[in-house]
């Protein structure tokens, strides 16, 4: 039933022959068909810029004030791509096998290496628009190695590479608005789906200002709205990134894919509090230069500058020598994790140290400066501490989710005329993803797929004239306007805010980095208990029709309530460990992921049977033909 | 449960660091209709660890249990690059302390039983849209009239056959650095946009892609800045004394050569 859509051929040449087998549509016919874009960042500004330049109909939307800051923004650390600039071994192939591999054999073969493919094209495109990636003295590009890889393959600018990169895609985005090919619409929300003889044919928006409900037609809607990670309501995700667009999708009939691969990112600044409301990442580029320890034993309680090497513990050089501070992130967090468990944590038990005195005693602290200068003045900002002199505190945080909805290879959901672009989308990092891949994703789906893949939609199918007047937007405009009205009605005592801590507590305590059968089944109790109590006794002040970001957050967190269910759904019957997933059940005697490549090589893709029911649980078995499927290993 | 993740993730019962109590005076204003004036609200128990927009959240939760509606203020990323947070703080953009957005700003900053006065960015340019919310797609707009290469996707040379100078690359990217939070427009006496505008241009001027367009790009935006009613600059230097980032008025000087080179 859920067919992939893979081309056949060698796997190189699929793209290539796919590309020239794809319907086109000639360039004076693209103007009768017209697209909606839900998300600007680096997938969604991408697309719309791509999409308007053709000369397709493009309206966009986003929620936040301005379509520049969406959540990509954030992105510290780099981009890849296999350029092969620093001649050390890199190559497309080794790119996609690097992908498939650091995913623990959990994605498709064929996105895959169709990504590592258009990687090259990528920073083209963006040198092109004036990204200023950072530079060597002879005015070529700069790489360096991040997270996983044995080859420096990194491109970026600063520690804010995801922000140059959507300026980037954001500049492309601004001027087809000047030039009036862009529709865009800032502060809107999307809240429904029109799904019109199981075709998606437009949207229901929710203005924030105003708070007009309105209806949005078009030939083909881009969800581009990034990931749930707030599922855990602390993360390092920007506060207003939600699951909302893609549920609501799911709830019209689109399949949500491997909702419990969540990736816990090895270094953030621990938590200081119950009042803190999200967690700051301190890229993975870091750990390049910094070294990863904690006390050799437990009840330390010199200052860590007093503490000789000798009763220090490099924990992550100490078990995987070949890879050291650079195994994969889903290995480093629980690494960390399993140091402080032992109860050698630092900090009052749930952090490790990260430290640079050896690399400013090897490259000198101006260079150290010139690497991570930002990153050192935000933790110093954050902890009232200088990492110059004294070692960084970290503690792994949830950071991206590779689960998201099902597309096949032409980034379309089992909901024709539903595409999912960027994280939004479950497509390219299986269980886990490797650093400085997501930019990459965002932009590829972007720049260079949907291009090609709307246009073999568009051009292979017949799109029926409907407008606004249809009775399937008249239906979903009020089932808008009802939800609103129950959430503003119930005037109940707890806070939204109080219920997204609950919730959040019960998806990391029950399903975050070491999840268990008995922990799951708790949370798949407990997580309907606080849905109920939420719609029976939240308080949601104001109106409906004004500036209202109580009423904004409320939608997002009923959303997550429904949706941190399916969640630990997932989580429960998948009975392996893989990536991000780690069950305690299935592990190997050295506490390794051990998966079960026999009854769990395949994606789990799952189907909306309504409001609290056990939703279906489809299988996409991932064949493959060109990589050997080993245990990943980092020693 | 999975004991063994522990009670992290901030579900930690309790502070750490001391807590003070503060009083706060915020602008409330219902709409851009409607006249706007300060509330007084007295909060207890703020952890000096916390940030300034916890502590606003913890303002909110108070509100709300007292069946007031909640501050409204603008914020995402809470970590000081995507620009949406504002707030003016004792008469400061974003606050007392240096090259920090008001999302970084912490509590340790400010002491037992102070008064805080918080209010919107003001400006021409920047309407009220409620309470401590402004719309400032003025910025945007003025993106639009030329702060771009116009290139479009596909066809472009290989990375490396464009050579940037490192000196101009790390140039460029300083003033790429801005992220559009309108500090230095709120701080401007005049309401003047030329920091902002200044970073772009310096950014492409800066750059090789940047050169074909650069006559056209500066006219178009400087005619932008005034039609979009920001006002103009006569040197207080308060711009670059509160940005977040560092942008400094030399890329003001730039956009003033490139302006005279463009006319000529
Ligand atoms: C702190 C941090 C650092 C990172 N660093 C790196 C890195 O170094 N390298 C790397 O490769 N990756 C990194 N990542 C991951 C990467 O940044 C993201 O995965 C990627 O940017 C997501 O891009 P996107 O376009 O899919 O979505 P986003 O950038 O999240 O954009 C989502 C868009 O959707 C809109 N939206 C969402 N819901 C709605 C709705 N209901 N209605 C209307 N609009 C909506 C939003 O307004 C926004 O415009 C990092 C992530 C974080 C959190
Ligand atoms: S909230 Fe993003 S910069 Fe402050």
């Amino acid at each position: 039933m859920l067919d992939s859509k893979v081309p056949s051929g060698p796997l190189a040449e699929k793209w290539d022959k796919h590309k020239f087998e794809s319907k086109l549509v000639n360039p004076a016919n693209r103007r009768k068909f017209s697209v909606i874009v839900v998300g600007t960042g680096l997938a969604g500004a991408a697309a719309s810029a791509t999409l308007a330049e053709m000369g397709y109909n493009v309206k966009t939307f986003c929620f936040q004030d301005s379509p520049r800051r969406a959540h990509s923004i954030a992105a510290q650390g780099g981009i890849n791509a296999a350029k092969n600039y620093r001649n050390d071994g890199d190559s497309i192939y080794r790119l996609f096998y690097d992908t498939i591999k650091g995913g623990d054999y959990r994605a498709r073969e064929g996105n895959v290496h169709r990504l590592a493919q258009v990687s090259v094209n990528i920073i083209d495109q963006c040198v092109a628009q004036g990204v200023p990636f950072a530079r060597e003295y002879g005015g070529m590009l700069d790489n360096r190695s991040f997270g996983g890889a044995q080859v420096s393959r990194t491109f970026y600018a600063r520690g804010q590479t995801g922000q140059q990169l959507l300026l980037g895609a954001y500049s492309a985005l601004e001027r087809q608005i000047h030039l009036g090919t862009v529709e865009m619409h800032s502060r809107t929300e999307m809240l429904e789906l029109v799904v019109i003889n199981g075709t998606a044919r437009g949207i229901i928006t929710r203005d924030l200002v105003t708070g007009a409900v309105e209806r949005h037609v078009a030939d083909a809607v881009l969800l581009c709205t990034g990931g749930y990670g707030n599922v855990f309501f602390l993360s390092t995700n920007a506060q207003g990134s939600n699951v909302t667009a893609t549920w609501r999708a799911h709830r019209k009939g689109a399949f949500f894919a491997n909702p419990c691969y969540t990736q816990i990112h090895p270094t953030c600044i621990p938590v200081h509090g119950e009042d803190q409301s999200k967690l700051t990442l301190m890229s993975e580029s870091l750990r390049n230069d910094g070294r990863v320890w904690v006390p050799k034993s437990k009840g330390e309680t010199r200052r860590p500058e007093e503490i000789p090497e000798s009763d220090r513990d490099y924990f992550l050089e100490r078990k995987y020598p070949s890879f050291g501070n650079l195994v994969p992130r889903d290995v480093a967090s629980r690494n960390a994790k399993a140091v402080c468990d032992e109860g050698r944590g630092v900090s009052g038990g749930m952090a490790v140290y990260m430290d640079f005195a050896d690399a400013i005693k090897r490259v000198g602290e101006h260079t150290i400066r010139d690497r991570y200068g930002n990153l050192f003045d935000m933790y110093a900002k954050i902890t009232a501490e200088n990492p110059y002199e004294t070692p960084m505190k970290i503690y792994p945080a949830v950071h991206y989710t590779m689960g998201g909805l099902w597309v096949d290879y032409n980034l379309m959901s089992n909901v024709p005329g539903l595409f999912v672009l960027g994280e939004a989308n479950f497509s390219d990092h299986g269980a886990n993803r490797l650093g400085a891949s997501a930019l990459m994703q965002g932009l590829a789906d972007g720049y260079f797929v949907i291009p090609y893949t709307l246009g073999n939609y568009f051009g292979s199918t017949k799109s029926e004239p409907v407008t606004t007047d249809h009775d399937a937007f008249k239906e979903a405009e009020a089932a808008v306007n009802e939800r609103t009205n129950k959430l503003l009605s119930i005037k109940g005592n707890r806070t939204v805010l109080s219920f997204h801590k609950e919730l959040g507590k019960v998806m990391w305590d029950d399903c975050g980095m070491a999840r268990n059968k008995e922990g799951l089944n708790n949370a798949l109790k407990r997580i309907p208990e606080i849905r109920e109590e939420f719609w029976q006794n939240v308080a949601v002040t104001g109106s409906g029709d004004d500036f209202n970001q109580t009423l904004e957050r409320a939608g997002r967190v009923a959303d997550f309530l429904e949706f941190g269910e399916m969640f630990a759904h997932d989580a429960l019957l998948r009975e392996e460990s893989c990536g991000g997933h780690f069950r305690e059940e299935h592990q190997t005697e050295e506490n390794e992921a051990k998966r079960d490549d026999d009854n769990f090589a395949h994606v789990a893709a799952y189907e909306f049977n309504g409001y609290g029911k056990t939703p279906t649980r489809h299988v996409e078995q991932l064949v493959f033909e060109n990589v050997k499927l080993t245990q990943r290993s980092y020693k | 449960m999975a004991t063994t993740n522990g009670s992290i993730n901030g579900h930690s019962d309790g502070h750490s660091g001391k807590t003070i109590a503060l009083h706060l005076q915020v602008w409330r204003q219902k709409n851009s209709t409607t006249k706007g004036h300060f509330e007084n609200y007295d909060l207890s128990g703020v952890s000096t660890e916390m940030s300034f927009l916890d502590m606003l959240d913890m303002l909110n939760e108070q509100l709300t249990h007292e069946g007031k509606e909640p501050v409204a203020f603008d914020h995402d990323c809470r970590e000081g690059i995507c620009g949406t947070c504002s707030l003016m703080i004792n008469g400061y953009a974003h606050g007392p302390d240096e090259h920090t957005t008001t999302c970084q700003t912490h509590i340790r900053s400010f002491s037992d039983g102070e008064t805080i006065v918080i209010e919107p960015w003001r400006a021409r340019a920047f309407p009220p849209i409620k309470d401590l919310v402004v719309d400032r797609t003025s910025f945007d707009l003025l993106i639009q009239a030329g702060g771009y290469v116009s290139v479009s996707t596909g066809g472009v040379p290989d990375g490396n056959a464009i050579a940037v100078a490192k000196e101009s690359s790390d140039k460029a990217m300083d003033a790429a650095a801005c992220i559009g939070c309108g500090a230095c427009v709120a701080a401007c006496p005049n309401a003047s946009a030329m920091l902002f505008a200044s970073a772009k241009i310096s950014h492409l001027a800066l750059l090789p892609q940047g050169q074909v367009e650069r006559k056209n790009r500066v006219a178009n935006m400087v005619r932008a800045m005034d039609e979009l009613g920001f006002g103009n600059c006569t040197n207080h230097g308060e711009c670059e004394a509160v940005c977040p980032k560092e942008i400094k008025m030399d890329n003001i000087a730039r956009m003033n050569r490139e302006y005279y080179f463009a006319a000529l």
